[in-house]
């Protein structure tokens, strides 16, 4: 960290000698400083990448078990693909984006709304608001799922639409984390958007509605998409809420539906698992990896702000 | 024009725009109004249905949501609500009101046999226990449908009477019954013809179970069927005397008491299997720690908690900073193409991880025996150590690109004369290291590592997902395990999944979560803001 290899390359030719014994120790130097670190990479690649390219290999093996998956890349077929569609994943990917649109959807218009409300306007119980809500969001719903269990039995009772076993009712769960989880990150958005770009929209006419959707929003729609994309991610990864109140299998989500088939017999079902693997993953890998600028830029942005 | 937002936000004065072209109430009044028509009508009917169903909770939440709906967006002076007020209703319903309703069901017996409220135990006490009253009157009976529904009709004096289970017994004017006393046809159902009966026993297993009211009122009985011709009036043989909240049971004469746990108990201590939820106070926490079977076992799932926690947070945060202090190193070529092969497991789905490592982990055919211990058979999730070892390492898989990423952002951040300064000062390297780079590192992420402890600390997916909390413990009935984490103790206690449930316990033990996991965001919050104070 220390040296500057640049510095010596230009030495007096009268000084050869020394310049090649520098040069000498600089490589002793390398070796002993630098080599080991590509050593190292190897060994931690090794250890990050063998799973996966383990999965690939399993999904495109023709046995369709796990029993037959140990070796890499024996058989190349596209059998387990195939299979899928003797299965309901298709159905379980559709729930999976139906449920992940609607929940980012309504989390981004409900948290902009909010977040909009509190950046633009002042009102009583406006602090009072911000500070409940930074206490709400230390308590994740997840843990209360069984009040949410015995919530939704009751309110099935009367309106079946969002009783147990109800898309529409897991998307409102959801819904009702949103305002906590992520009016705060969109707060401090709202807040980088001058106030002088609404205040001279309000002296040439128009309302607080028009301000707002044709003003402020295309001006935070980055800011939206993020929280669109987190709120996706949520849904996609989210386990017990949908478990518990999605009942039947052709309303599962994915990580519902594929948890079963592994579960259940997980020798027979691994080429299935395998393949929806990748297809589940592939997505996310490809933009994560292409995007991998901006999320490496998020995430200490993140950290400095906490 | 203003319909490009760019123009207004370069532009310090955009006279460009000209007033008249907001033309205040137009397209958007009309959509308001239709929402607004919208939510309403589906208000009312929640509100009729709740009515229908009895479910006063709910129908003054609705009613209330509903009038709040209409103030707000009908004002004028309700701007910051017109916004807030969407979020609002579903933070109240969906996540405030479920964390009040969780501390209450922490205080009550709420589960398998106390699930009801008690005049809904009274009515199936009774609805259990009856019998066919003894030389009782017979009525010529046929079975309706009407599609999957079944019913009966009876001919009781002359009069047909029909009925649901769902719909006692009531007068159908219009019925034809003919010359030998047979109902042949009814107003609105389809009368089962008798061949059909006796040839599927699937349907006639239905009608034999089937229980029609005889009234609104549950001491009245039933009529029931023994072979689909005629019917009888059941009755309980327990009498509910309300005014001494007693059960008594008329053939024996035994009386069955009310108590205050929810249960009708005779004086020999036998209990009718149905009970009602009652309020329990804090006996539920008092369990968690005084109950044999259950207070050793959960002392473990605690401990297991904070160390899987703990460990999975420092490994892979010191697994991540280790590596970003490595390859911050200018001389090691190819450092992109490094890092984007270190930070794939993060980019992989969690629950999928979970999964696959479930699959390798396999004593028998899993790769992990296979490929690294020469096809031994080491049942990595079936012992108890193995088991905890090969969750921290999945976890530690699935976790350190993660503190990798933001070590190198904090490391980058570092101001280069803080840096120099040190240098010239002649600090060696591990000195630097301890008083330059660990300290600014640290207070950057120490917001972060506390949030990621409270976020493993309820890591539901990783626990229930590769061993199912597995291996059980040997000695409790209750169904947890050596890795089982607090909140997939709650999920197991529950039953929500299947099996005896007992939601009192499980919501307390969730309140106990709350109350740690609150702790530790609330101590964060503050640190985080006197860190603030020092960044500033």
């Amino acid at each position: 960290m220390s040296t500057q290899p640049q510095t010596v390359t230009e030495t007096p030719t009268t000084r050869r000698a020394y310049s090649a014994e520098r040069a000498a120790g600089l490589r002793r130097r390398w070796w002993r400083e630098v080599s080991w670190k590509y050593l190292l990479a190897v060994v931690v690649i090794f250890y990050a990448a063998f799973p996966l390219v383990y999965v690939l290999s399993a999904a495109l093996s023709s046995s369709g078990g796990l029993s037959g998956s140990s070796s890499l890349f024996r058989s190349v077929s596209l059998d387990n693909f195939a299979r899928l569609n003797g299965t309901s994943f298709w159905t379980w990917v559709g729930n999976t984006l139906v449920i992940g649109a609607a929940t980012s959807l309504g989390t981004v218009l409900m948290g902009a709304a909010a977040a909009y409300a509190f950046s633009r306007f002042r009102f009583a119980g406006r602090r009072g608001g911000l500070t409940t809500l930074l206490i709400i969001q230390m308590f994740p719903q997840t843990v209360a799922f069984v009040a949410v269990f015995l919530m939704l039995l009751a309110l099935g009772n009367v309106v079946p639409a969002l009783g147990v076993n109800s898309k529409l009712a897991l998307i409102c769960v959801y819904l009702g984390g949103a305002l906590g989880a992520n009016a705060f990150l969109m707060f401090g958005f709202f807040n980088t958007v001058p106030r002088e770009i609404d205040e001279s929209a309000r002296v040439d006419g128009a309302s607080h509605g028009q301000i707002f959707w044709r003003i402020i929003m295309p001006l935070v729609t980055p800011a939206l998409a993020v929280v669109g994309l987190l709120a996706f991610i949520g849904v996609f990864g989210d386990f017990i809420l949908a478990r518990i109140i999605l009942t039947s299998q052709h309303n599962w989500t994915l990580v519902v539906g594929m948890y079963q088939w592994v579960s259940e017999e997980q020798n027979a079902n691994w080429g299935l698992f395998t393949a929806g693997a990748v297809i589940a993953a592939l997505p996310i890998l490809v933009a994560f990896l292409a995007f991998q600028r901006y999320i490496v830029g998020g995430l200490t942005a993140g950290s400095v702000k906490g | 024009m203003l319909t490009s937002p760019k123009d207004t936000a370069t532009r310090p004065t955009p006279r460009a725009v000209p007033a008249r072209e907001w033309n205040g109430r137009g397209g958007g009044f009309l959509v308001k109004l239709a929402l607004l028509a919208i939510v309403n009508a589906f208000g009312v009917a929640v509100v009729l249905a709740a009515w229908r169903v009895e479910s006063y909770g709910i129908l003054a939440a609705s009613v209330a949501i509903l009038v709040a709906v209409d103030w707000v967006y009908l004002s004028r002076r309700t701007v910051p609500l017109k916004y807030l007020l969407p979020g609002l209703i579903f933070l109240a319903v969906f996540q405030l009101f479920v964390l009040g309703y969780t501390g209450y069901v922490a205080l009550t017996n709420y589960g398998t046999g106390h699930a009801v409220t008690k005049a809904q135990a009274v009515d199936a006490v009774l609805i259990q226990n009856e019998r066919r009253v003894e030389d009782s009157a017979s009525y010529p009976l046929v079975v309706l449908r009407d599609g999957a529904e079944l019913g009966f009709a009876i001919l009781d004096t002359g009069t047909v009477r029909i009925g649901t289970p769902d719909q006692p017994l009531y007068d159908d004017p219009g019925a034809v019954v003919d010359g030998e006393g047979r109902i042949t046809s009814v107003t609105g159902w389809e009368v089962v013809p008798r061949a059909e009966l006796l040839t599927d026993s699937a349907l006639q297993q239905r009608v034999f179970d089937l229980r029609v009211p005889a009234s609104a009122n549950a001491e009245d009985g039933s009529i029931r069927t023994r072979e689909g011709s005629t019917g009888a009036v059941y009755r309980s043989v327990l009498e509910w005397d309300p005014a001494s909240d007693t059960m008594t049971d008329v053939d024996t004469g035994v009386v069955y008491t009310a108590t205050d746990r929810g249960n009708f108990v005779a004086q020999d201590g036998s209990a009718l299997a149905v009970g009602w939820r009652v309020n329990v106070g804090l006996e539920n926490f008092v369990r968690a720690v005084t109950d044999t079977d259950l207070a050793k076992p959960l002392l473990r799932v605690t401990g297991w908690t904070f160390a899987f926690a703990i460990i999975s947070v420092v490994s892979a945060f010191l697994v991540g900073l280790g590596l970003a202090l490595v390859y911050n190193d200018e001389r090691v070529r190819g450092r992109k193409i490094i890092r984007t092969l270190f930070i794939l497991p993060y980019a992989f789905p969690a629950f999928l991880s979970a999964l696959l490592w479930r699959g390798m982990l396999n004593p028998e055919y899993g790769i992990i025996n296979d490929w690294f211990f020469g096809n031994a058979y080491i049942s990595w999730l079936g012992d108890p150590f193995l088991a905890k070892l090969s969750i921290l390492w999945v976890n530690l898989w699935l976790s350190y690109p993660y503190w990798m990423l933001v070590c190198i952002g904090a490391l980058q951040s570092m101001p280069a004369e803080r840096i120099e300064a040190a240098k010239i000062d002649g600090a060696g390297r591990w000195r630097m290291f301890r008083s330059i780079t660990m300290p600014q590192v640290l207070v950057s992420t120490a917001p972060l590592l506390i949030a990621s402890f409270a976020f493993n600390f309820n890591n539901f997916v990783i626990i229930y997902v590769l061993n199912n909390g597995g291996p059980r413990f040997a000695d409790t009935s209750f169904p947890l395990g050596h890795t089982d984490i607090l909140i997939s103790a709650v999920y197991n206690i529950s039953g929500v999944a299947g099996g005896v449930a007992d939601y009192g316990l499980a919501s307390a033990l969730a309140v106990i979560i709350f109350i740690v996991v609150g702790g530790i965001s609330a101590f964060a919050f503050r640190q985080t803001r006197k860190l603030e104070e020092i960044g500033s």
